[in-house]
């Protein structure tokens, strides 16, 4: 029988030194506790998804069917997608800074800068 | 009006829900959430590999550039690449997401595992009470190479027992994988394998090894595919974890599989440990395989071990006998710069300190030295079947995750 603490345990940290990637670590810190939040909304999000499916398609239902419940097919797919275009929302901000830097420069300038070129006075 | 951008990705095909990962009787139990969140997660993964061109445009539009202009030349070199990407606010972001995905996937793991992991350590030792093919060794030493650091952010890694009869290691490994492969490894995360056994059979169908060997075997996902390939073989899986072999010996068995004997070794000292304790029990010496194979093995060693036990696998294999290597490609002098670079990701920010080395090793060279000359050498790469994602084809690739791999290995001459 092996006894312990199954939260303290699940959060370990790993042998060697952890990196830190941006020039603060305070902005790491609470973008990794940010990321944490969204996979927990995520999660009620799927189980809202798996209730109102149960009632829909039951009418009624107790916890061990939640636990049990398998997505059919389009389910799945409806769903997976559900969570694709939730992890895109959270990232919009990298994301276009992705297109920041694919776009033509001339498309990426200052309001000021356009505006001078526009004949602003 | 508005014109529209050209997006930077194709639109991303679905990520498969971890309910298809297969449930045989040792793999832990999970709840709703539990479920929910691997989802979320493997998304994320998903996510992350669509954010990542990001990082070759911030290199050849920002670093590039900008070093030039500092130094009147490119970047020529990985350290290089590496100091002045991790300079690079893009690179910033995209990697500190990409190592919390990595933690937030292991505790996520290591929490459904620990809640139960009573009830796993009986289920596994219930099906692995009274066996032979079970050969634990408490004597046995873990390589410093394991200890020194966490390979892939697993606390633990694969040999940290938290009580008597621990599965608990492998348990998380098996369970949580299909969140940073994004399911591409398939229901029983065997594509290696798989891959390995079917172009066995396809390309060399009269190859029909009776001893098979398989070094760093963890919990023997990617030996069941060549031990099922060959029903008739003996097949010896060696590993340091006792963990991943007491729950890979008792997943084998209830998936019906039992030509597999578990074997707790440190695989470069498998013919002189304790004596020749496993030389004589086991029959390990010089040509006494057929076949031997490692999968994702050799970037979590060191680099004297690659050396070493490569030409042990030479002394044990025997004349007319193969031997293959799966590893993520090799870092070759045809590789553009930043490729070699963005591979390099799990070397530094994901533990796995060989990584980069290893890739570096030219294997050809490295195995004529050891003795299979070049007429002998085989070299290709397999896929894995897309069991449960689609075509993959236009998809960004997650570098140094993709279920493609590049085998190595050789033919030993017959005498």
């Amino acid at each position: 029988m092996i006894d312990v603490d199954p939260i303290a345990l699940a959060g370990a940290k790993p042998r060697g030194a952890r990196p830190w990637f941006h020039d603060d670590p305070a902005v790491e810190r609470v973008l990794a506790i940010t990321m944490a939040l969204a996979g927990e909304v995520a999660v009620l999000r799927e189980r809202l998804d798996t209730l109102e499916r149960l009632l829909t398609d039951r009418g009624s239902f107790d916890r061990a069917d939640i636990e049990t419940y398998t997505p059919d097919g389009p389910a799945e797919i409806e769903r997976q997608r559900w969570h694709a275009e939730f992890v895109a929302r959270i990232f919009r901000v990298v994301q276009q800074e992705m297109e920041a830097l694919e776009q033509d420069p001339a498309f990426n300038r200052s309001v000021a800068e356009i505006g001078e070129e526009l004949g602003n006075t | 009006m508005e014109a529209a951008v050209a997006p930077s990705t194709p639109p991303a095909t679905h990520v498969p829900a971890w309910h298809h990962v297969a449930r045989h009787a040792v793999m832990p139990e999970p709840t709703h959430d539990e479920m929910a969140r691997f989802n979320f997660l493997a998304n994320l993964t998903k996510r992350i590999s669509m954010l990542s061109p990001g990082n070759r445009l911030a290199w050849d539009r920002r670093v590039q550039p900008s070093f030039h202009r500092e130094h009147g030349h490119l970047i020529e070199d990985r350290s290089d690449a590496r100091k002045a990407m991790l300079a690079d606010p893009y690179f910033q972001t995209w990697s500190s997401i990409r190592r919390s995905n990595m933690e937030m996937r292991q505790q996520a793991g290591r929490s459904m595992v620990l809640r139960q992991i009573n009830e796993l350590n009986d289920k596994a030792k219930a099906l692995n009470e009274g066996a032979s093919t079970l050969r634990l060794d408490p004597t046995s030493k873990v390589p410093y190479y394991l200890e020194v650091t966490d390979n892939h952010c697993m606390p633990g890694s694969y040999h940290t027992e938290l009580g008597p009869d621990d599965v608990s290691a492998a348990a998380n490994y098996d369970c949580g994988i299909f969140v940073t492969t994004g399911g591409s490894l398939g229901r029983l995360i065997d594509g290696g394998g798989k891959a390995v056994a079917t172009h066995l059979r396809e390309t060399w169908p009269t190859f029909s090894p009776k001893r098979i060997l398989d070094l760093g075997c963890g919990l023997g996902h990617n030996t069941l595919p060549l031990a099922q390939a060959y029903p008739d073989a003996e097949v010896i899986a060696v590993d340091t974890g006792a963990p991943m072999l007491r729950y890979g010996h008792a997943r084998a068995k209830s998936l019906g599989i039992d030509n597999v004997t578990f074997v707790q070794a440190d695989a470069q000292f498998l013919d002189t440990w304790d004596d020749g304790r496993w030389a004589r029990e086991l029959g390990i010496g010089p040509d006494s395989f057929d076949y031997i194979q490692t999968v994702m093995f050799w970037h979590e060693t060191r680099r004297s071990t690659f050396f070493d036990l490569f030409s042990k696998v030479h002394k044990w294999l025997a004349p007319g006998g193969l031997t293959l290597h799966v590893e993520q490609p090799q870092y070759t002098d045809d590789m553009d710069l930043f490729e070699q670079f963005i591979r390099d990701w799990d070397s530094w920010f994901n533990n796995e300190p060989f990584w980069s080395q290893m890739h570096d090793i030219d294997v050809f060279d490295a195995m004529e030295q050891i003795g299979f000359p070049r007429a002998d050498q085989v070299a290709f790469r397999a896929a894995a079947p897309a069991e449960l994602i689609g075509d993959q084809t236009g998809q960004p690739e997650d570098h140094g995750r993709a279920a493609v791999w590049n085998v190595f290995g050789a033919w030993k001459p017959a005498r």
